[in-house]
């Protein structure tokens, strides 16, 4: 028999480590690999270079007419003469600064919330009482405002509208829907479950025009109720199944003894559901539910058919005027840019949630 | 039962002596705490719980032993209701376990249980584990339920961890959490289910230290254990399951030495022959 000393740790070897390792490794580890590697290279040689040469080289940014713009680049006087209606719409030219307030106010609480420490009652507060301010700021009639019709907002203003309403709305409906599709009360569950498999069995665009055409029949005659508040309850209601169908997701992912736990301790059924249960299921489905609220993101583009004018729409509003002709390219790709970076920001977000909340590993 | 009333007249010549060392003797058994009559209690056609009797008194440490599937974590998650029984009667300090949410909440208040699994809950800090239940169940002042989460950490060694997450800290560690989580609402009966079970080897002394501690200051604890050491150290008295009922009951001394039935010397045997 024998006695061994511990031994030291050591580095491994230079070919296990390092660019070189990672090349060979990732992309040359067999003939197939390399095979997409050249196939990746050439698709990157082909698309990249021509579309840096149109969108930036031989672009057009001087200029205030279509004049401006000659040869093959592409022509951002257009983006930039038509801004205002890209990012507001129709909103009365006067009166611009009242949404570029409300954007410049959700910034600043933004910056207040993320960088002042502290302050937690404040920042709630600030928080609950934005709404109020940004409806008060953008629709007027009230403290010597002028009254800006719904049906006059749009570009990026009607698209976040939608977006953060029905995000904000449809998060808490959804989780009472998941709860009740996990009662014990069948009447309660036989609902949620009928009203998930109702909603998710149906598009979107069939909800929104329900919401436009058939729930007006149900108002008294003359009652003439908001298209876009028709459009946001349509999207909240439709997304709400959809969040809900997540969350329950994530009870799945919460282990028996987690409940057992809870109701050993004491706890009651609300205070186990919003204290032990929610916030796990919540955490391990923050990616499925930003994808969700990803996805509503886009989908608000749909509320063109009902005639509202979202971002997306705007293309064709501003390509169609005589002056402009042809510039549904650019308009395009501007508006597919701005799309790009909101979606990107939130899974960013996301994802720096998932480990700021990974209790895990830390 | 039987040999139990003969074993104590045997002891109470000694009694003096025995008082320095044996804790019983310090914190007599006072009234009854749980009483169990009769329960019955089925898994669809499976009869799980077999009339089930048994009184354990203030004070008292009983530990229930027997092979797996014999019903011991059923019957004890009855007395807190994590599971529902079909026949009989359970109280706990008088207070009938039943559909009545106002018993329950008593009954909750009075029993603490701890986990083979810890179910520690991941997402909160070792001091939030502990402070939940005392602030939004009883409503205690967050300043004093903190106070007394650290005094139950220190008891269990375990105070400079507070501010950790449950997967940060071994199987060891979170099991004694979980035993001062237990403690945190003063509860007048501890419930052990397997509570070492799922510990490495390395681990399970530390548990059953904490616990040896608490029998010794006369908490009365109901555990289900393979732990036959600390059965012999601190039981009043050892319960064997088979099959959904009670074998045998009987102190440790003629539990160990001399079982009765002939199903605990086969199941004795098979456990402390290798």
């Amino acid at each position: 028999m024998a006695v061994y000393p511990p031994q030291p740790a050591k580095e491994p070897p230079l070919t296990a480590r390092g660019p070189i390792a990672w090349i060979r490794h990732n992309l040359l580890s067999s003939p197939y690999n390399i095979a997409f590697t050249i196939l990746g290279l050439a698709i990157l040689y082909w698309t990249v270079p021509p579309f840096i040469k149109w969108a930036i080289i031989d672009a057009h940014f001087a200029g205030d007419s279509k004049s401006a713009c000659t040869g093959g680049g592409a022509c951002w006087v257009f983006i930039k003469e038509k801004l205002d209606m890209f990012l507001f719409g129709f909103y009365p030219h006067d009166q611009l600064w009242r949404p570029k307030s409300v954007f410049a106010a959700v910034l600043a609480l933004g910056a207040f919330a993320k960088f002042v420490p502290g302050l937690h009652r404040l920042k709630l507060t600030l928080i609950v009482l934005f709404p109020v301010f940004a409806y008060l700021m953008l629709h007027g009639g009230h403290f010597g405002l002028p009254l800006v019709e719904t049906s006059k907002w749009g570009g990026l203003l009607l698209t976040l509208v939608i977006a953060s309403v029905g995000i904000v709305l449809s998060f808490p409906i959804g989780i009472l829907l998941a709860l009740g599709r996990q009662s014990k009360l069948p009447i309660i569950k036989s609902l949620s479950v009928f009203y998930i498999e109702f909603v998710r069995g149906v598009p979107l665009i069939t909800v929104l025009f329900m919401a436009s055409v058939v729930l007006p029949l149900f108002f008294p005659e003359g009652v003439n109720f908001d298209k876009l508040a028709r459009a946001l309850i349509g999207i909240t209601f439709f997304e709400a199944a959809y969040v809900a169908e997540n969350i329950r997701s994530g009870f799945q992912a919460i282990p028996k003894g987690q409940y057992e736990a809870a109701d050993a301790l004491g706890l009651g059924y609300w205070q186990k559901m919003a204290l032990v249960i929610l916030p796990q299921a919540i955490k391990v489905t923050i990616p499925n539910l930003v994808g969700t609220f990803i996805s509503l993101f886009k989908d608000t583009s749909l509320v063109m058919i009902i005639g509202l004018f979202d971002l997306l729409a705007m293309v064709n509003v501003t390509a169609n005027d005589r002056d402009w002709l042809g510039m549904d390219t650019e308009g395009y790709v501007f508006v597919a840019f701005i799309f790009w970076i909101f979606t990107f920001s939130m899974s960013m977000y996301s994802k720096r949630l998932e480990k700021r909340l990974d209790t895990n590993n830390k | 039962m039987a040999n139990e009333t003969s074993t104590q007249v045997q002891e109470t010549p000694q009694a003096t002596h025995i008082s320095k060392e044996d804790p019983k003797a310090v914190h007599p058994l006072g009234e009854p705490m749980i009483q169990l009559e009769n329960v019955n209690k089925w898994y669809g056609d499976f009869h799980v719980l077999k009339n089930i009797n048994l009184e354990v008194r203030k004070g008292e440490i009983v530990v229930v032993a027997g092979p797996s599937g014999s019903g011991k974590s059923t019957m004890i998650r009855c007395i807190n209701r994590l599971e529902e029984y079909q026949e009989g009667s359970i109280k706990v300090k008088g207070i009938e376990v039943n559909n009545d949410v106002k018993n329950l909440k008593k009954v909750r208040a009075n029993v603490a249980m701890v986990f083979q699994h810890f179910n520690l809950f991941p997402h909160l800090t070792i001091l939030e584990n502990l402070t939940l239940a005392p602030v939004w169940v009883y409503k205690k002042p967050k300043k004093e339920a903190i106070e007394t989460a650290m005094h139950y950490l220190e008891k269990v060694n375990i105070a400079d961890q507070a501010n950790k997450y449950p997967n940060q800290l071994s199987g060891g560690q979170q099991q004694r959490v979980a035993i001062a989580r237990a403690l945190c609402k003063s509860p007048d009966i501890m419930l052990f289910d397997e509570p070492t079970s799922a510990l490495d080897p390395e681990m399970i002394g530390e548990v059953l230290d904490v616990m040896v501690k608490l029998a010794e200051e006369g908490k009365t604890m109901i555990t289900v254990t393979h732990e036959m050491g600390f059965a012999r150290k601190v039981a009043d008295r050892v319960i064997f399951m088979d099959a959904g009922q009670i074998v045998e009951e009987n102190d440790p001394e003629t539990f160990f030495h001399h079982p009765e039935s002939e199903r605990l010397q086969l199941f004795l045997k098979q456990i402390l022959n290798h």
